[in-house]
């Protein structure tokens, strides 16, 4: 059991509209793979069943080996997650949202735990400060260090560096592939930002119609389909996806 | 279900209760505001009707005992609107958290917010007006747990209806309390309502406690059998309303409700 995820024939429909339609793929240790496609492409619902916040249709995810169908709760005691829709409590400090975060995720050596993360983060001199009360870059590092409490398996992130300026987006960046180069866990990161997917992701997916339409390495991927770049490529997804699965990788 | 994961639903409430008197102030402070006025008018009508009648235990102890519910039921669901308020159900539900942990919380942090109000409205109607539960003797027990578990059933299908309807729904659950209770019998027994609303008042548990409180303050004894009845009751809408609770909650994880819960309805 080498996967930190491995999610199977996965299926999601909303009405009649089929949001993700049957897609299969694993993230590994040490792995950082980007999940990319247009707006609507069902990226976010993806993420969403991987949460364990909205129930599949159809398939299996399974978490460090543990089905979150059968096991959520010791499956998501292995993940956690930051999203920019989805902030700290803003009518709590720093601390007192990672204290709480910690103790919902089983945290050890909490106190410790927090002193490291707060130290990492540089959050020191927020400590006590209302995450309501932090500039979009300081909660976005607040929402990561609550995202590396447990030291998850696997760190999903959506869009973490959405609205965040290119100095703190660049910081968010490093903190990210260091925790991947440290430590076991896998990381599964959107964006709709192509240089930073090139960046820092080990392996992309797109996604188009709710289904994965291409995989491989960002950085050699679009030359195999003909285009300069990542973001040539995307568009292409986000226009054309069926000449792109016809002219196949 | 886990020790830590209810505490940090407990700790949560802590961490907003300790730098926020908007939120200790109304712990104790409406209940106060009705204890007055009830104590007062119960002092004024006392002076004014024949002797005989037990106002003081018959009016100002079902207002305390009538408040003890709110409290109850208010300490379930303030915590609940707090995570409303903060848009915090996707941080807390994509964590190991489960609904049983969650519910085990709220339940707690109504305990311990409500025992606040209720020392306060029993210190403030026993000292100021001098009201001794004392005088329903060993019943007061019984009647105080059903109408904490009442509070609590209520509390949590207050919760599920927010769940399902949006922020919007928190209009609907603010006058529970004051929509049930002509039904119930607070201040006057239930014969005197017409025959429709006693039937819905026999389906309440109150009913059957505030019929009680009567009996015993009148020289009469309680039949077991209603005694029985209304403490049944009480464990059906606990089941009820946790069940709904559960359905309501997989209703949410179907549809996506709980990652998109400011749109209020999906579907």
């Amino acid at each position: 059991m080498d996967e930190v995820l491995s999610v199977a024939q996965l299926g999601k429909s909303y009405g009649t509209t089929r949001a993700v339609d049957s897609i299969s793929f694993r993230v590994h240790p040490r792995e950082i793979v980007g999940l990319l496609g247009p707006n609507g492409a069902g990226k976010t619902t993806t993420i969403n069943m991987l949460l364990g916040v909205l129930e599949p249709d159809s398939g299996s995810i399974e978490v460090d080996g543990i089905s979150l169908s059968e096991g959520r709760s010791r499956s998501m005691s292995r993940t956690n997650f930051a999203a920019t829709y989805a902030p700290l409590p803003g009518n709590l400090t720093v601390v007192e949202n990672l204290r709480v975060f910690g103790l919902l995720y089983g945290v050890g050596d909490l106190s410790g735990t927090i002193d490291r993360l707060v130290e990492q983060f540089d959050l020191k001199a927020f400590c006590n400060t209302k995450c309501g009360a932090l500039s979009s870059g300081e909660q976005a590092r607040a929402a990561l260090a609550k995202a590396m409490l447990n030291s998850p398996r696997l760190l999903l992130l959506d869009e973490p560096t959405a609205s965040l300026d290119p100095a703190v987006a660049r910081e968010i960046r490093i903190i990210i592939r260091s925790f991947a180069a440290a430590g076991t866990g896998g990381v599964l990161w959107t964006s709709h930002n192509m240089y930073e997917v090139t960046d820092v992701c080990d392996r992309v997916l797109f996604m188009s119609h709710g289904k994965i339409l291409l995989e491989g390495n960002p950085r050699t991927l679009p030359a195999v389909h003909g285009k300069d770049s990542l973001e040539d490529l995307f568009v292409a997804v986000a226009r054309e996806p069926l000449s792109l699965r016809e002219g196949g990788a | 279900m886990s020790f830590n994961r209810v505490s940090a639903i407990v700790l949560r409430q802590y961490y907003l209760l300790r730098g926020s008197p908007a939120r200790v102030l109304p712990l104790f402070i409406w209940v106060m505001i009705d204890i007055v006025l009830w104590g007062f008018m119960t002092r004024y009508l006392a002076g004014v009707t024949p002797s005989g009648l037990k106002l003081l235990p018959a009016l100002l102890g079902a207002v305390v005992m009538w408040d003890f519910f709110i409290r109850i039921m208010q300490g379930v669901t303030m915590p609940f609107f707090e995570d409303v308020w903060s848009r915090n159900f996707l941080n807390f539900f994509a964590s190991p958290l489960t609904v049983a942990d969650y519910l085990a919380g709220l339940v707690l942090v109504s305990i311990l917010t409500s025992a606040i109000g209720v020392v306060v409205m029993f210190l403030l109607a026993g000292v100021v007006f001098g009201l001794s539960f004392a005088v329903y003797g060993f019943m007061f027990f019984p009647f105080i747990l059903c109408l904490f578990l009442f509070g609590i059933s209520f509390g949590i299908f207050a919760c599920a209806i927010m769940l399902r309807f949006g922020p919007a729904a928190e209009w609907l659950i603010w006058p529970i309390p004051a929509m049930i209770a002509p039904f119930v019998g607070v201040f006057y027994p239930l014969k005197v309502l017409p025959a429709w609303m006693q039937s819905v008042g026999a389906l309440l548990p109150p009913s059957y406690i505030f019929e009680g409180m009567r009996t015993i303050l009148s020289g009469g004894v309680i039949a077991p059998a209603d005694l029985f009845k209304g403490g049944l009751l009480t464990l059906v809408y606990l089941a009820a309303a946790c069940a709904l609770f559960f359905r309501t909650y997989r209703h949410a994880l179907r549809t996506g409700l709980i990652a998109r819960y400011s749109a209020e309805n999906l579907g």
